[in-house]
């Protein structure tokens, strides 16, 4: 039994409605207290509420590299940030043993009128080094950064890759006891991301406690010894990587496009959607794709009788709920199989929609006269940033919710 | 690369106990100490980046009193006859104008802080106190260089200090925690309201003709002087004026309000700042 460098105690984190939207009007605020003094504070109570972390219970030892997963939302983010103390909890107690340095973006407190130098030291502190410490790495994180030439230039003058990197190098040398670590891998170019990843390793060797949070499976693996999971605010799952990992990845690809009772559907019924399954090129099930890769849909169904003829559309819409790719041939009609059952898989060879969520919609019918059934929301699968595409910096639904393979040509 | 053997690497804070919300008025005074290079490095920012890409720079600092002064000396001064405790028009404004600037930019820069910093505040910890306290020292930089200014143009007047010019650090600390109370609630509140940022030219502005700068305090007859001491600047700007030129009365009792007031006003304050400090990130 190691020391213990993290221990937290039935730790939770409730956001209101209010609170996560963000501003709040003065307005607002009075205008509830104007219409109903008394009815307020029982209004308040009322008002949207939910815990983003609940009753998490957790010991980390001292030199464990621990890896964090879990679905978008699942509390990840808010337990670094209480742990990071950046926040207060709502309920529960943290206790931390050692200095604590946290990786939840890079480049805080850059200034851009600053230059690199100036920057290196203003971070530092923000960061919590002090000026001494932050003296005594200065030539290592110029090194690391490889940024030398240009450290007397303002940050605003440097290219987006020379202050990523920059930034990494500053919370990289920062050495604490207790670093936590929110997927800022994925910044500058491989041969920087290999180098980061070296870092990260140094640092768990050096015998200081991590933690990972990252939706890079591999780099956890990779990374750490006992990973994780966090499901709707509390600990679903806590083991060694593979395990947690590979039951995560299961539990995702599993439950979903099988459950087909509660599926939000409309339509005749004449035919019936029963499975909705997202496989990869090798057909297995996954919850997470890589951007460039196949991904295969099958749906499977039964009609009232073996005659009945349809067409098959599918969409994909985003996180936000906005449909982004539609697929479906009119004229390519379908018929079930003597039992009357059906199976149809859909190929699409390069996905290329950008890094997020995406639910599935899928519609079968006789297009312009019939639904025969049509089942909203049913699936979602994930689309992860892979290295088959000419960039490493984070991309996100932001961006665009496509990419495209193109030609640049210089022409002056 | 430096492989360190594992160690805590400062003494502080080898354990924290993160809990749901401290008590009122419950300061980490260590941890604020721990921290105080994070101010020198966040007043040395400021200082640095205030006047980058302007032409004249730092006399900016001196230009913004002087040119206010000017226009108070011509419409206050020659053209409404103000009273001015027999001082030159210049000198008399100067030397209030002085610490309005000071308390003015330092109000403004505190009551955004925690806005300008949100970007900051919700990726790393660091006592939120340090933002709005950088703010009004920073601006003690200015205040600097407008200051030597003033001694220029008393020596210009032939004016010289007296013995009052002693009390000057005193009068100078209330305005610093005049600033820095009006910047801890209004910071605060700017972050959870951003109506604050539109009130805030009103309210500066308000603030300046309720206080003793386009006028002397004199013209408020002498039984309710003591109560026009509420307005911690009034007595702060009728102090600069008599320590440093020794012209009119000390204004004793005017100061003793403002003092108390500042001081119940500056514990409301860290009360109210410690109360959101926890939390701000999730909200601002």
């Amino acid at each position: 039994m190691t020391d213990t460098a993290i221990q937290t105690y039935k730790l939770g984190k409730r956001y209101r409605g209010g609170e996560i939207r963000g501003r709040v009007y003065l307005r607002d605020s009075m205008r509830e207290w104007f219409r109903a003094p008394g009815k307020n504070l029982r209004r308040r109570a009322a008002r949207e509420e939910f815990w983003a972390l609940r009753d998490v219970d957790l010991r980390v030892g001292h030199g464990e590299v621990l890896g964090v997963i879990g679905r978008n939302g699942a509390g990840k983010t808010t337990l670094l940030k209480i742990l990071s103390r950046i926040t207060r909890p709502t309920s529960g107690v943290a206790e931390i043993l050692g200095r604590v340095g946290s990786l939840l973006e890079v480049g805080t407190g850059f200034h851009p009128e600053l230059t690199g130098r100036e920057n290196t030291y203003l971070s530092g502190a923000i960061l919590g080094m002090s000026k001494k410490e932050t003296s005594a790495r200065f030539d290592e994180i110029v090194a690391f950064a490889e940024i030398e030439r240009f450290i007397d230039m303002p940050v605003k003058h440097y290219s987006s890759g020379m202050y990523v990197r920059l930034a990494f190098a500053v919370a990289a040398h920062l050495e604490p006891d207790i670093l936590l670590v929110d997927e800022v891998l994925a910044v500058g170019d491989m041969a920087f991301q290999r180098k980061c990843l070296g870092k990260m390793g140094d640092v768990s060797r050096t015998g200081r406690t991590v933690l990972f949070v990252s939706h890079n499976m591999g780099a956890i693996s990779q990374l750490c010894r006992r990973c994780l999971l966090l499901q709707e605010g509390t600990v679903a799952d806590d083991g060694p990587p593979d395990r947690v990992v590979g039951e995560y990845l299961k539990a995702c690809a599993e439950g979903q496009g099988l459950d087909s009772k509660n599926w939000d559907r409309s339509g005749s019924g004449r035919a019936r959607i029963t499975s909705i399954e997202v496989l990869d090129s090798e057909d297995r099930r996954c919850a997470a794709i890589s951007m460039s890769r196949e991904l295969r849909l099958r749906i499977g169904g039964e009609a009232e009788n073996a005659q009945l003829e349809f067409s098959l559309s599918v969409q994909f819409a985003s996180a936000t709920a906005v449909p982004v790719l539609y697929l479906y041939d009119q004229f390519r009609n379908f018929r079930p199989s003597d039992n009357k059952q059906f199976l149809i898989e859909l190929r699409i060879p390069d996905l290329l929609l950008m890094p997020g969520l995406y639910y599935v919609h899928v519609w079968i019918g006789r297009a312009g006269m019939e639904d025969y059934d049509y089942v909203k929301n049913a699936v979602s699968f994930e689309v992860v940033q892979g290295d088959e595409i000419p960039i490493t910096l984070p991309m996100t639904q932001k961006l665009g919710l496509v990419y495209r393979p193109h030609e640049a040509k210089q022409l002056l | 690369m430096a492989a360190v053997v594992a160690k805590p690497r400062s003494a502080f804070p080898l354990t924290h106990r993160i809990t749901p919300r401290r008590g009122l008025l419950e300061m980490d005074f260590a941890e604020l100490w721990h921290y105080r290079e994070l101010v020198y490095f966040m007043v040395w920012r400021d200082v640095k980046v205030r006047y980058k890409q302007t032409v004249i720079g730092a006399a900016w600092a001196i230009l913004q009193p002087f040119l206010t002064m000017v226009v108070f000396s011509l419409f206050f001064g020659r053209l409404a006859k103000m009273p001015s405790n027999g001082l030159p028009y210049p000198i008399f404004y100067y030397a209030a104008l002085l610490p309005w600037t000071y308390f003015a930019t330092a109000l403004q820069t505190a009551a955004n802080t925690l806005v300008d910093h949100q970007h900051v505040i919700t990726k790393v910890f660091f006592p939120r106190l340090l933002l709005p306290l950088a703010s009004v020292v920073a601006g003690l930089v200015d205040f600097s260089i407008s200051f030597v200014f003033l001694l220029c143009m008393m020596a210009y007047y032939h004016i010289w200090p007296g013995p009052a010019i002693l009390w000057l650090p005193v009068f100078l600390l209330l305005a610093i925690f005049t600033a820095l109370t009006a910047g801890l609630w209004l910071s605060g509140l700017n972050a959870l309201y951003r109506d604050v940022r539109y009130i805030m030219p009103f309210l500066v502005q308000f603030w300046l003709f309720a206080s003793p700068v386009a006028y002397p305090s004199s013209v408020v007859p002498g039984r309710w002087r003591w109560l026009y001491g509420l307005n911690p600047m009034a007595g702060v700007i009728e102090g600069f004026r008599w320590s440093l030129t020794g012209h009119g009365d000390p204004p004793g009792k005017m100061v003793l309000v403002s003092a108390v007031v500042v001081l119940a006003a500056l514990v409301g304050g860290l009360a109210y700042f410690q109360t959101i400090e926890g939390t701000v990130a999730d909200f601002v």
